[in-house]
């Protein structure tokens, strides 16, 4: 201890205590700051909270708006192949029909493509491409839906129609739909493709490489067999895009509210029946229409849920 | 040369020259949209539309574009407050808690719900009850498309700051508000600004939320929140349908198409400069 001789060793203790111990200026300031932590994290919990109150309120109020039009038609609902406000038949099938079939053409036509560019990005493309490439994909996702509607209803119907008129009579249809649907999630099945193709070590390219693969085999024997959990995610997570978009598909599905059993006949899927009837309907036209929402976000929840849950899975394997 | 060589090497070559027409296949289609949308476009853009509201025929976009900022504008505003606030949480108090795993679920499906399904949630929680169409309708819409983009994001990017950074703060005695407000989010903010302005830049275009929220009507609306509000999205979608027997709108949907094309897109291309920006 190196205190001076003119201070006695008591006082030296006390005027150590003094420091040690805080001021009222200083206890203050604690707990002053000690309240704005608490209101902090109060504040942004309760952000967070919003979005289970979102969810919530959002399957609340459909079911409710929509609880009239299902007490009074009940399972005819489902079944019944035919929407006609003005006969009050308000069959949900035409419209979830060309919902499925607008989404599985497009699925098919995405899944390929999309794999393709993935594999162009992630392997054989020069890195310097690579990026113009993968901004061009990622520029196509941000194209806002109703342009992909306008192009399609002037640009590729006509062309359609005129070139090969015995499949495409009026141009627009359920297939139409389709191919905008599918030009539409091409970008978000190549990102997620491409970034799990990404989290695969170069140890295990290189190695294969070694053993004298070509580039095809060590994409399908390689890569594939790891990643298959989070490309199925993201065609998944694909697939719900599909399900519920609006604009692109009211333009060109050919909004035919009779039930046509073909795959390139003109259709109506949920979304666009919605878009079309809603903002003219009444009583229970109107609730007819909410009730057709609750199906299609159920059925979009329960398929990005899955989406989801495989890509979850599929991070938490990943070396970050 | 072998043949099993050889086939090896063809089936490889087949597959290498799919991918890339795969890759021009995909590509394509943003040139065939941006040629189509200048071709119809620019003849059609002149100086009235910008400045003339939208009429029954002829006329401008003054008013639908003016409407379409405003809504715009205050939706993110509002967005990137509550996003940036609840993926705060999630990164810094959240954790691996269960409650933070079922918001962060929750939020990642919510970041790809249909948006007409927000359009109808809208309309029945805030049009229904206030009995008509209104501007602060659309606006709660737009919010809640961009809030789960804000806080998926905000969350992303605040993980990234490394935790011997809190510490260190944490060591000199700040208290956890201070670390989040001047550690966390000046290491985070170029990618939370990146999330905001992908966010922005997906709510401009957005049209079914619009339908029966913010309606749309052919008067200029200075901030008139409670009234029915113009926007751009609305007019391209009456003037390509129930107005397209008049061929002076359709060229003005084509000038409309152009003028949020470029504006979406040119959001989207300063957010990846501001990631780029992020990632030295």
């Amino acid at each position: 201890m190196t205190t001076g001789s003119s201070v006695t060793p008591q006082a030296a203790e006390g005027d150590r205590m003094q420091k040690l111990s805080a001021s009222g200026h200083e206890r203050s300031a604690l707990k002053r700051n000690g309240l704005v932590d608490r209101v902090f994290e109060i504040t942004t919990r309760g952000s967070a909270l919003l979005v289970l109150l979102l969810l919530g309120t959002i399957t609340g109020s459909l079911i409710l708006a929509g609880w009239p039009a299902l007490s009074e038609l009940g399972l005819s609902f489902f079944t019944d192949d035919r929407w006609a406000a003005n006969v009050n038949r308000f069959g949900a099938l035409p419209a979830i029909y060309g919902t499925l079939v607008t989404s599985l053409i497009a699925i098919a036509i995405a899944i390929p493509v999309s794999l393709g560019i993935a594999i162009f990005l992630t392997e054989i493309c020069p890195p310097k491409l690579r990026r113009t490439i993968g901004t061009m994909v990622e520029l196509l996702a941000g194209v806002p839906s109703i342009i992909y509607g306008m192009w399609g209803m002037e640009v590729l119907a006509p062309f359609l129609q005129s070139h090969f008129p015995s499949v495409f009579p009026a141009g627009t249809g359920l297939t139409t739909a389709g191919l905008i649907l599918a030009i539409m999630i091409i970008p978000f099945i190549t990102a997620v493709t491409r970034d799990v193709m990404n989290t695969v070590p170069s140890i295990m390219r290189e190695s294969a490489y070694g053993l004298g693969c070509t580039t095809w085999e060590v994409v399908r024997h390689v890569i594939f067999p790891s990643v298959k959990a989070g490309m199925l995610g993201g065609v998944i997570l694909g697939l719900g895009r599909a399900l519920g978009e609006t604009m692109a598909v009211t333009f060109v599905i050919g909004n035919n509210l009779f039930l046509n059993a073909t795959v390139t006949g003109q259709g109506t899927s949920i979304a666009a029946l919605i878009a079309n009837q809603f903002s003219e309907a009444d009583g229970l036209q109107r609730s007819a229409l909410l009730l057709l929402g609750l199906v299609l976000f159920l059925i979009t929840f329960a398929v990005l849920a899955l989406a989801r849950f495989m890509l979850n899975r599929m991070n938490q394997r990943a070396p970050s | 040369m072998n043949p099993v060589y050889r086939r090896r090497r063809m089936t490889n070559r087949i597959i290498m020259m799919a991918s890339l027409l795969a890759s021009a296949f995909g590509v394509i289609w943003l040139f065939l949209i941006l040629l189509t949308l200048v071709t119809k476009g620019v003849p059609a853009l002149s100086l009235d539309v910008f400045t003339e509201r939208t009429r029954m025929s002829g006329g401008g976009l003054g008013n639908a574009i003016l409407g379409s900022l405003i809504m715009t504008a205050l939706a993110t505003v509002g967005g990137t407050i509550i996003g940036i606030a609840a993926g705060t949480w999630l990164a810094e108090y959240g954790g691996r808690s269960r409650l933070a795993n079922l918001i962060r679920f929750i939020n990642d499906v919510l970041l790809s719900a249909p948006s007409i399904i927000i359009g109808l949630y809208i309309y029945a929680v805030v049009v229904l009850p206030m009995g008509h169409f209104s501007g602060w309708a659309g606006v709660a819409a737009l919010m809640v498309i961009i809030i789960p983009v804000v806080i998926r994001s905000t969350e992303d990017m605040l993980l990234l700051v490394p935790n011997s950074l809190r510490e260190a703060a944490a060591a000199l005695g700040a208290h956890r508000w201070l670390i989040v407000l001047r550690v966390c989010y000046s290491g985070a903010r170029a990618g939370i600004t990146t999330g905001v302005l992908l966010g922005c830049a997906r709510i401009s275009g957005e049209t079914a939320p619009l339908l029966f929220t913010a309606l749309n009507t052919n008067q200029w609306n200075f901030f008139n929140m409670g009234s029915e509000m113009p926007n751009l999205p609305m007019v391209l979608y009456q003037n390509m349908t129930i107005n397209s027997f008049i061929p002076a709108q359709v060229a003005l949907a084509w000038a409309g198409a152009l003028i949020l094309t470029a504006a979406v897109l040119i959001l989207n291309i300063l957010a990846r400069v501001s990631a780029a920006r992020s990632q030295k």
